[in-house]
This record gives C-alpha cells, structure tokens and sequence, in this order.
C-alpha cells in the first residue's frame, strides 16, 4: 500500500528532518520501502519548505509524490503553497497555532509550536510532536519504529526531549480536535 | 655532482634562447637540490605553462607539467597525497601572478610544504613578448606598446603577507645567494617560495634597452639593494629609488605548515 | 541513506583516499561525508580554492597512486573542463561526480537537471574520449560510483559519474555488500616506455615516488612522454589512441538494464527519468512497453538498440533539450522522440503514458 506524506513548514522547523525521520522508521525499523525528496530553495531558515516521503511494502519506482495522502503542514505559507490542494481523502495534520487556513479534507488540529514552547520549553521541538501526532493518526510507521528513528536522528543529549515531544503528539493526536 | 646527473640527456638541445636567465635559476635549483642529498626518485618536479615550467622536462626525476597558472593546485595534491615525496614548483611570473593569482596566496595560506622557484622575466616570454603583471610601469611589450601603465606586483610582500614559511629574491646574476636560497628552501618546512628575476633577451632585453644579455645583468647587480639596507634607508627617512630590486630573505618563520612529512 | 552520501560511501568502499573539491549546491554532501570519513581511513579531503584547484589537485594526488575523486555540479564542472581534458591527455585515472543541477550558468541551483551530457563528452577542447555513468536510483549512486574507479584505473581516463539532483538528494532504501571486488591500476612494467600502450591501447601506470623518472606533460608527447607538438602523424597518432582505447571497448563498457524486448513502443532513459518510466510499465503492464536504461551512457552502446529488434519508436525522456535523443537518433532509422523536460520537475507517469499513448 503506498503512502505519500507531505510535510511543509519554514525553512528552520525541521521539516527536511521530520521526512528523513519518517523515512527511516519505515525503511530501518518496519521493513517497508521509502523515498524521501524535497523541495528547497536558497534560504536555510524562513520561505516555505516542502519534503516528502513515499512509504510502500513493494519497491518504490516514481520517487517523487503525485497525491499525497497525508500532509503535515506547519505554517501558512507553506499551506498554501503545498497544503491547499490536498484531495478530499486525504487526512492534514496541521500545527493550529501557526496555520488558520482549514482544508476541504479531514484534519487534524495540534498546538504543536506553542506545546513545545510552554509544555517542553523548547519550540525546536514542534516538528517531533508533530511526528508524534503524525504516526498516531495515520499508522504510517509503527510507533516503536519512529520511536527509535528519532533516537537515531537528534543530537545526543536531547534524546529524552525528543521522545517527550513524541509522546505529547501521541497525546494531541488522541485527543485533538479532529474535524 | 654534476648538473649533467640531474639532466635528461636525451632531451637537449633544450628550447630556451641564447643569454636565457632560466638555465642559471635551474642550475642554482639543481645544485641545492643536490647538497640535501635528496634521491632522484623521491623528489618531484611541477610546473605550469611557459617558458619557465619546460624546466621539469629536463630534470631525471618524475614531474608533471601541467596548464597554465594551476602548477601550484597539482603539487597540493601530490604532497598531501604523499608527504614523503620532496615537491618543486618551477613557475614563472605570468603562470604564478596572472592566472595562477589565487591558487599562489591560497598555497601561501596553506603554507603548504612546497618550494617554488618563481623565475621572473617580467613579461609573457613563450607567446611573444606581452606584458605581465611583473612588468614594471612604463616597461615596453607588444601588449604595452606605449610602455605599461599598470603599477606591478611585489610577489614578494605578496607570498610574506600569505603566510608562506620562507620567501626569498635574488636574481640570475646573484648565483650564489640564490643557490643558498632555494636550500633555505628546500630545508623551510611549510611554504618557500624564491623569486629569481631573470634576463629575456628576446623578448624584454630587447625592447627595454637592454642592448645584450650582460647589459641587463649589470642592471640587476647595479640596481640589487639588499633588504637591509632598505629598512635602513626607511628608518633615517632616506628615499629608496623606485627602480630598486630588493634582495634578501623577506621572511624566515615557523607558522602552521601542511603537507610536511612526519 | 541520501543519493550523494551513497556515492561517498561508494567511493570509500571502492578505497578512494583523495578528495579535493570545493562547495557546490547540489553536490555538497558528497564533500561534506568524505571530510567526515576520509580523515579515519588514512586519507586526504582537502577543501581547494576554486574548482580549477580541486580538480588539478585530484590529478596530482592520482599520480602518486591514490584513488581519487572529486564532486561538483554545473558552474564548477564548467571550471574544470580545461584540467579535464590534462587528465585525458597524460591519461590520469580519476572519477569526477557532477550533481546536475539547472543551468545554463548559475540557473537553478536546488533543482534537478540533465543539461551535462554533451558537456562531459566534449566539454574540454580537442578531440577525445571519456566514459560517463548514470545513476538512477541511490542504490546505484553507491555501486555506480565503485564501478567509476575500476573503469578510470582500468582505462586510465577521468570518469564521470552523471547523476542530477533528484537522485543525490533523494533518501531511500539500500544494501552495502559486505566486500567490494577492485579492478587494480595496472602498473608500468620495467623497461617499457611509460606511454607505450600495451595491445588494449592503455599504457601501464608509472606511479610517481617508484624511481621511473617519468615525465608528464599536457603536450603532445611521444612514448617517453617527451613533448613533440610539430609533429602531424605523432599527435595524430596519440589522439587516436586515446580516443579508440575507450570507444573500441564501449561494447565491453556498456552497462544497461533491458525491460520487454519484444516491444514496439520503447522509452530509453538515464538517471531520473528511467524511474518515472519504471512506474508507466509497472502501472499498465499489459501495454508491454519497452525500456532501455543506460548506466553507462558514453562511450555510447549503439548496439544497445538492437535489443528491440521491433521498435517502431523511441521515447526518451531527459531533463534537458533532448541531448541523448540526438545522438540516439545518429545510430538508428527507427524514429526518436525527444521528451525533454527543463526547470527540475520530474517527468510524471501520466506525461509519460500521454507520450506513449501517441505512438501506439
């Protein structure tokens, strides 16, 4: 079953990061395949940042995505230039406390940027949560394989910040406001 | 020693004219080389393009010859590649100043363990005659034939302000201190680099009122002024003619070197 | 594991131990991982001025024995053509990866492109040969990259390995054997002319350090490699030389995957298209659709074409103006229709489904 999960922010939230992330808790973790691509421009921080990743049991042979079916969207430019042509099947996770724009298809609201300002005192971390929020709406990977993909991926020292952030996606996730 | 056991034989006559300063600047080279005792199959010569970097091509050992101005990037990567091989750079002043600008202060910069013998006729000798960016103001060429209004490079300050180890000038009548000079060299860890102003008959004497060869080497032994004397002068605030040649050791130091055999 | 992060592991797996080069966008991350590793494997990474340097540094470095590379894309590819065509000429194997990117000049800088092919072939000026691969996917960034420094030790002549942006960046799913095979530099037997070819037309390697004495210069240069440039049958000679050692073995250099044979309508591709062509005939497989996908695109396989002995079309598909295409279209009378594609996009299957569906 192929997947295709957009992820689209500013450039500084670690968006690139969240698809590498993503890409590897498939690939590494649940046996799957994946292709990870991105969109990016000069700037390393602000503009709108897209990546992507395919997910599929079978091997992957178009790497970049057409239709995707879930988007993980984390500003409001980036929703407009990536978000807003998501098909109505399609399911949006979307950090409500940057983006105000609402889709056509199901979506899911996560505080992701102020949570991890006010609950995690580090906002760097938004991205994770939203990860978090990510795996627990769409079981896209295992729990247990983003799990050890983010440990794999964040620099040492901020392991148990991360998985912090992963959990309080998981929670948002469970009882966000889904629309 | 002789300097025939440096030569390849079978590669003469060789292709610079009658009165050409570069064969003294070989021979001094040849000679150093040979009192450090070096092998043959140790050391390695590089060159560019020109009139100068033909040198390589009649020296035993390996050597390669390479485009014009990148003499210094090539020998980069032989000597990082294998610190344990002694690296020569044979350049002149359009391979090294023009083209080769930025790859000369980066090798500074680098202080890279390379000696080069920058052998500076003051103009494009190979191609004819035009003017370089050695070629002092006012200095006839076919490419400044109202004489060059360009002020010129000190390719001394140049590589001392680079950061190279050892930097050096003397000229092909100063046989001896030139000879000592590239063994300071050879001997530096780090970057040296020894100008040696050399006499183009052809191509500069000719056109400069240089009537034969001895003319201009008079004018190098008339118009030498050691470094010394001209920190002097500058201190008791005595002019320094601006047609001096300024001789001697400008730097002797021990920065951070790359490339140095361990 | 990234595109380019592929190559460099290739490259190290394959036992380069030089790499000079300079910062480029999109090639970077093939620097950045061999200034990682190299230093731990007894290596060199030296970061040169300019690309001019990183590229005559990789062919000093070569000279003393060492496997050596170097990566760039389009501006700093376009620099390197004159010490390119040094290396052909004093035959110095190295491997260059160029990250296409869109140009002309500084164009696209992030975005994926194919605008190189003719450039490598015939970038530096004269007359010769050299053998360009392209990868198409990560897995092959990694095997690719081995492959270009047994044929460069082989052959004796710069190598490129021609991937574009989609596929360096791109982050997917690979294996790394345990062991990877290595073709030797064959070295100088004592006594032979260093530039005396052997009966395939490539000299032995005297290894700079091991006493041969050798000269090596750009000019045209007879077997003792003493410069003779007046002489018309001596240049002649030498530059036919270099040039037939690679395309009279281009039969023996051809690498290329072969998908339905029987079929009329046939897409040929290199690099990134190939996938988007891979996902058409997956996607309608009772269309029987043909493929060829070269992975070594130059020395051109002609022959490769005759793996589809009932072609009635050609479809190929670049990210460019059609540089394959054309010269596709010289050693065929089958007809040939260029699918070009600028400014980074990848052609999409629907494109390519509409393009074939024409041809049926």
């Amino acid at each position: 079953m192929r997947h295709e999960v957009r992820f689209s922010g500013f450039g500084g939230q670690g968006i690139i990061l969240s698809a590498v992330i993503l890409g590897r808790a498939a690939v590494m973790y649940d046996g799957n395949y994946a292709v990870q691509t991105q969109v990016y421009g000069p700037e390393a921080r602000g503009g709108a940042s897209m990546s992507a990743v395919i997910i599929d049991d079978q091997p992957i042979l178009y790497p970049k995505v057409t239709t995707p079916d879930i988007f993980v969207i984390m500003s409001q430019e980036g929703y407009e230039k990536y978000g807003v042509q998501a098909g109505e099947n399609a399911v949006m996770i979307l950090d409500s406390s940057l983006v105000h724009s609402r889709p056509r298809c199901r979506y899911v609201e996560i505080p992701a940027t102020r949570e991890a300002k006010q609950t995690l005192g580090r906002d760097i971390v938004a991205n994770i949560i939203m990860l978090g929020a990510l795996v627990k709406v769409s079981g896209v990977v295992g729990e247990t394989a983003i799990e050890r993909a983010i440990l794999d991926s964040v620099p040492k020292g901020t392991e148990s910040l991360n998985l912090k952030a992963m959990k309080l996606g998981f929670e948002l996730a469970e009882k966000g406001n889904t629309v | 020693m002789t300097y025939a056991d440096w030569l390849r034989e079978d590669r003469l006559p060789h292709i610079y004219c009658a009165g050409c300063g570069n064969g003294t600047v070989i021979n001094c080279t040849l000679n150093a080389l040979d009192r450090m005792g070096w092998k043959k199959e140790e050391t390695i010569f590089v060159s560019g393009i020109g009139c100068s970097s033909r040198a390589p091509g009649y020296i035993v050992t390996d050597s390669l010859h390479t485009t014009h101005g990148r003499a210094l990037a090539f020998a980069t990567g032989i000597k990082m590649a294998n610190p344990a091989l002694h690296v020569v750079v044979f350049t002149g002043d359009g391979d090294l100043a023009a083209i080769g600008g930025n790859h000369f202060i980066h090798a500074c910069r680098r202080n890279i363990d390379l000696t080069v013998v920058c052998m500076n006729n003051q103009i494009y000798g190979m191609t004819g005659g035009q003017g370089s960016p050695t070629t002092p103001r006012g200095a006839l060429s076919t490419t400044t034939p109202y004489g060059s209004q360009e002020p010129a490079f000190d390719l001394c300050e140049l590589a001392s302000a680079a950061g190279a180890n050892f930097v050096s000038r003397w000229t092909s009548y100063h046989v001896k201190e030139l000879t000592r000079a590239v063994h300071t060299g050879f001997e530096t860890p780090g970057f040296s680099f020894i100008e040696a102003l050399v006499q183009c008959p052809t191509n500069y004497g000719r056109r400069n009122k240089f009537r034969n060869v001895m003319d201009q080497i008079e004018y190098f032994k008339t118009h030498g002024i050691l470094l010394q004397k001209v920190k002097r002068l500058r201190e008791e605030g005595k002019p320094i003619p601006d047609d001096a040649i300024v001789l001697g050791d400008f730097v002797q130091r021990n920065r951070a070197a790359m490339g140095v055999r361990r | 594991m990234q595109g380019n992060t592929a190559c460099a592991e290739g490259a190290l797996a394959a036992g380069c131990r030089f790499f000079g080069g300079y910062p480029i966008t999109p090639s970077t991350e093939v620097a950045e991982h061999m200034a990682a590793k190299l230093p731990k494997t007894g290596g060199v990474f030296i970061q040169m001025e300019d690309e001019i340097a990183g590229i005559a540094a990789v062919i000093g470095a070569s000279w003393t024995g060492m496997r050596a590379m170097t990566a760039t894309s389009g501006p700093g590819f376009s620099l390197m053509m004159e010490n390119i065509g040094f290396a052909v000429m004093t035959e110095t194997p190295c491997v260059l990866v160029n990250i296409q990117r869109g140009g002309p000049s500084t164009g696209q800088p992030t975005m994926s492109a194919q605008g190189d092919m003719f450039q490598c072939r015939f970038g530096s000026h004269g007359d010769y040969s050299i053998i360009a691969l392209s990868p198409s996917s990560v897995q092959e960034m990694y095997e690719l990259t081995i492959k270009s420094f047994d044929l460069a030790d082989r052959f004796r002549v710069p190598v490129f390995l021609m991937a574009d942006e989609i596929i360096g960046h791109m982050r997917e799913r690979i294996e790394i054997p345990p062991s990877v095979p290595r073709v030797e530099r064959k070295p100088l037997a004592r006594g032979v002319l260093p530039f005396h070819p052997d009966e395939d037309l490539v000299p032995g390697f005297p290894q700079f350090g091991m006493g041969y004495g050798v000269h090596v210069t750009g000019l045209t240069h007879d077997e003792r490699g003493y410069p003779c440039t007046t002489s018309p049958s001596l240049h002649e000679e030498l530059v036919k030389r270099l040039v037939a050692k690679i395309e009279s073995a281009r039969h023996e250099i051809a690498d290329y995957r072969v998908t339905n044979p029987d079929a009329e309508v046939v897409f040929i591709t290199y690099g990134s298209p190939a996938r988007s062509v891979e996902q058409v005939i997956h996607d309608n497989p009772s269309d029987r659709v043909g493929h060829l996908r070269f992975r070594v695109v130059w020395p051109f396989p002609e022959k490769t074409l005759w793996e589809f002995p009932n072609a009635r079309v050609f479809l190929v598909p670049e990210q460019n103006l059609g540089q394959m295409a054309r010269e596709i279209e010289r050693h065929t009378s089958v007809p040939v229709i260029s699918l070009p594609k600028l400014g980074g996009a990848l052609h999409t299957p629907e494109e390519l489904k509409r393009a074939m569906e024409a041809w049926r």
